[in-house]
C-alpha cells in the first residue's frame, strides 16, 4: 500500500474539522486533508435545521446548514482536499493514519494530526432504564436525522427524557410535524438546556417540563406502549408512590453527549475522566507530540460557535508546531475546586495568555470565578449568571 | 404591574422584566442589549416567531431541503404556516437562499432554502 505524506490529517469534517482546515490554510499550511466518514461535510450541523447558530462567530443568526456552508465555501475556495465516506480505523503514535474508503484502504504519514471527531449520544443502555425493549426509543440526534434528513416520521405520541438543548429542540420539531409531545422529564432539579430553548421550544407549545423526574419503567411488545415516570429525591432515587404512567409510542432521549475518542486511544492519547476528552496543554496538544484535539471531541460545547473558535485557536498552534516555533513546556496544572467540574486546558506554561473553558457543577446567579496561584487570588471575574447544562 | 420574559434572541437567555400600566409599557429591566428590550416589548403586544422546517425535493440527491422564514410571523399562525409548507414540493436543483414560497399566507414572510440540493 502506498503511504502518502501530509503535513496535517484532520479527522472529521464537522464544524471543528472544517474550521481547523480553513485556519491552517490561512496560516500557509497547504498539504492537508480532511477525512470524513459521512457522505457530506458538515457533521451534526447538517441535521440541525433550526436557527440560532453563529451569533458569536458571525454576529448573525444562522441555521445549522447555513453555518456549515460558510466553512464549506471556504474549503472549496481554498481548494482544501477532503475525502468523504472515508472512515479512519487507526492512528499510530508515530502518526500513521489508516482509513477505509470507496477507493479501498488509504494510508497517510502525517507531521501533525488534528482530532475533530465530535461526540456521540448517550443511549438508553448507558443510563440503564429498566423495562422491555420495544421499538420507538430514539436518541434525540437519531430522531433528528430521521426527520430532518431522511424524511421519516418516528411516531405519533412522544415523551422526552432529558432536558438537553437537542431534546427540547426535538420537542418543538415533533410538535410542528404533528406529533403530540406529552412532556419532558429531567432527573436533575434544574433543566440542562438553555432557558431560551425552554421558552421557545417548550413554553411556546405548552409542553410541560418536570424536573427531578425520571423514567422508571418501559412497557411495550414490539412497539413502545407506555413509560412509567417517578419523582426522584436528592440522591436521584425514585420516590415510591409518585409513579405515573404515560401512554406513548415514542421516547426521545436527550441525556448527554460523550466525546468520541476510540481513535485517540489507539495512538496513546490520555483522556480526562471528567471531560472524556483528551488531556491537553494550552496549545490543544495532547500527550502525544503532534496530535491535537478541539471541538466536541475535546469537551462538549453548548454552542457550535465555541467549537469553531476553539478549532481555529488549535489550528494556529498546529501551524506553529509545523513551523517549529517551539512551545514553552506546560508544567503547570489547572486544578478545579468542588464547584467546577473541569477546566481546560489541563496544563499551561504560565508564559502566554490562555483562554480557559470550564463547566460548573450547579447553576448560579451573581457569582464570581477566582483563579488562585499558591493560595493567592490572581484573577477575579464576576458573573451575572452561570448555567450548568448537559 | 409587571411581567417577566425569558429572551430568546441569543443564548444568554436574559430574564427581562417589563413594567406596565394598562396598555402603556413602562421600564424594561434585565436585558443585556437593545434587541432584548425590543423582544420583551413585542411579547407584551404581539409575540412573533420565525420557524424552520423542511420541504420535499423531487429529483434531488437528498429527499428534503431545509428552509426558514426570513422574517417572524405571529405566533398563532405557526401551525397554519406549517400546514401550508407541508404540501409544497420543489424540484432540484435548489440553491441555498432561494425563495421557495414568497409571502406565505400573506404574512409578508418568505420561505427560504437554507441549503443547496443538487439534482440527481
Amino acid at each position: 500500500m502506498n503511504t502518502m505524506d501530509k503535513d496535517v490529517i484532520i479527522i472529521g469534517g464537522g464544524p471543528a474539522g472544517l474550521a481547523a482546515a480553513v485556519e491552517l490554510k490561512k496560516r500557509g499550511i497547504h498539504n492537508i486533508v480532511i477525512l470524513e466518514r459521512e457522505k457530506y461535510l458538515g457533521g451534526i450541523l447538517r441535521q440541525c435545521i433550526h436557527d440560532g447558530f453563529g451569533l458569536k462567530r458571525f454576529k448573525e443568526t444562522l441555521t445549522g446548514p447555513e453555518y456549515a456552508q460558510r466553512f464549506i465555501d471556504d474549503i472549496q475556495k481554498f481548494n482544501i482536499l477532503y475525502i468523504t465516506e472515508a472512515t479512519v480505523i487507526e492512528i499510530t503514535p508515530d502518526k500513521i493514519v489508516t482509513a477505509v474508503s470507496r477507493n479501498g484502504l488509504l494510508q497517510y504519514r502525517a507531521k501533525a494530526i488534528v482530532l475533530t471527531m465530535g461526540c456521540r449520544e448517550r443511549t438508553r443502555g448507558a443510563i440503564g432504564i429498566p423495562g422491555s425493549r420495544p421499538a420507538g426509543i430514539y436518541t434525540a440526534g437519531v430522531a433528528q436525522s430521521f426527520i430532518n434528513l431522511h424524511n421519516m416520521m418516528i411516531g405519533k405520541e412522544a415523551v422526552i427524557l432529558g432536558s438537553g438543548d437537542i431534546g427540547m429542540i426535538m420537542a418543538r420539531r415533533l410538535t410542528l410535524e404533528g406529533v403530540k409531545v406529552k412532556a419532558v422529564f429531567e432527573v436533575m432539579p434544574y433543566p440542562s438546556g438553555l432557558p431560551r430553548n425552554i421558552e421557545q421550544c417548550l413554553n411556546d407549545y405548552n409542553i410541560p417540563l418536570y424536573v427531578s423526574h425520571t423514567v422508571t419503567n418501559i412497557k411495550g411488545r414490539g412497539r413502545l406502549e407506555s413509560v412509567t415516570v417517578a419523582q426522584v429525591d436528592e440522591q436521584m432515587n425514585a420516590i415510591a408512590g409518585t409513579e405515573k404512567e404515560y401512554k406513548c409510542d415514542t421516547m426521545i432521549l436527550s441525556v448527554g453527549l460523550i466525546p468520541e475518542n476510540e481513535l485517540s486511544l489507539t495512538c496513546g492519547v490520555n483522556l480526562d475522566k471528567h471531560t472524556k476528552g483528551a488531556l491537553v496543554d494550552e496549545h490543544y496538544q495532547t500527550n502525544v507530540p503532534g496530535i491535537f484535539a478541539a471541538g466536541n471531541v475535546l469537551q462538549v460545547h453548548d454552542l457550535v460557535d465555541f467549537v469553531s473558535m476553539e478549532a481555529e485557536h488549535m489550528a494556529d498552534s498546529v501551524a506553529s508546531y509545523l513551523y517549529q516555533e517551539g512551545f514553552p513546556p506546560s508544567h503547570i496544572s489547572i486544578i478545579p475546586d468542588d464547584s467546577v467540574g473541569y477546566v481546560l486546558p489541563q496544563y499551561i506554561s504560565g508564559e502566554i495568555d490562555v483562554v480557559c473553558s470550564f463547566r460548573v457543577k450547579k447553576p448560579a446567579k451573581k457569582c464570581a470565578i477566582y483563579v488562585l496561584q499558591d493560595g493567592k487570588v490572581i484573577i477575579t471575574k464576576k458573573l451575572k449568571m452561570l448555567f450548568r447544562q448537559r | 404591574m409587571k411581567k417577566n420574559f425569558t429572551c430568546i434572541i441569543c443564548p444568554n437567555s436574559c430574564d427581562i422584566e417589563v413594567m406596565f400600566e394598562g396598555n402603556a409599557i413602562g421600564t424594561v429591566n434585565g436585558a443585556s442589549c437593545s434587541k432584548g428590550i425590543e423582544y420583551a416589548k413585542n411579547e407584551m403586544v404581539h409575540p412573533m416567531r420565525t420557524i424552520t422546517t423542511s420541504v420535499f425535493v423531487q429529483q434531488g440527491i437528498v429527499p428534503l431541503v431545509s428552509v426558514k422564514l426570513d422574517t417572524p410571523i405571529p405566533k398563532e399562525k405557526i401551525f397554519e404556516v406549517m400546514k401550508f409548507i407541508r404540501d409544497i414540493k420543489v424540484t432540484a436543483p435548489v440553491i441555498s437562499g432561494q425563495i421557495i414560497i414568497a409571502n406565505i399566507l400573506g404574512l409578508k414572510s418568505n420561505v427560504v432554502a437554507t441549503k443547496t440540493v443538487e439534482k440527481v
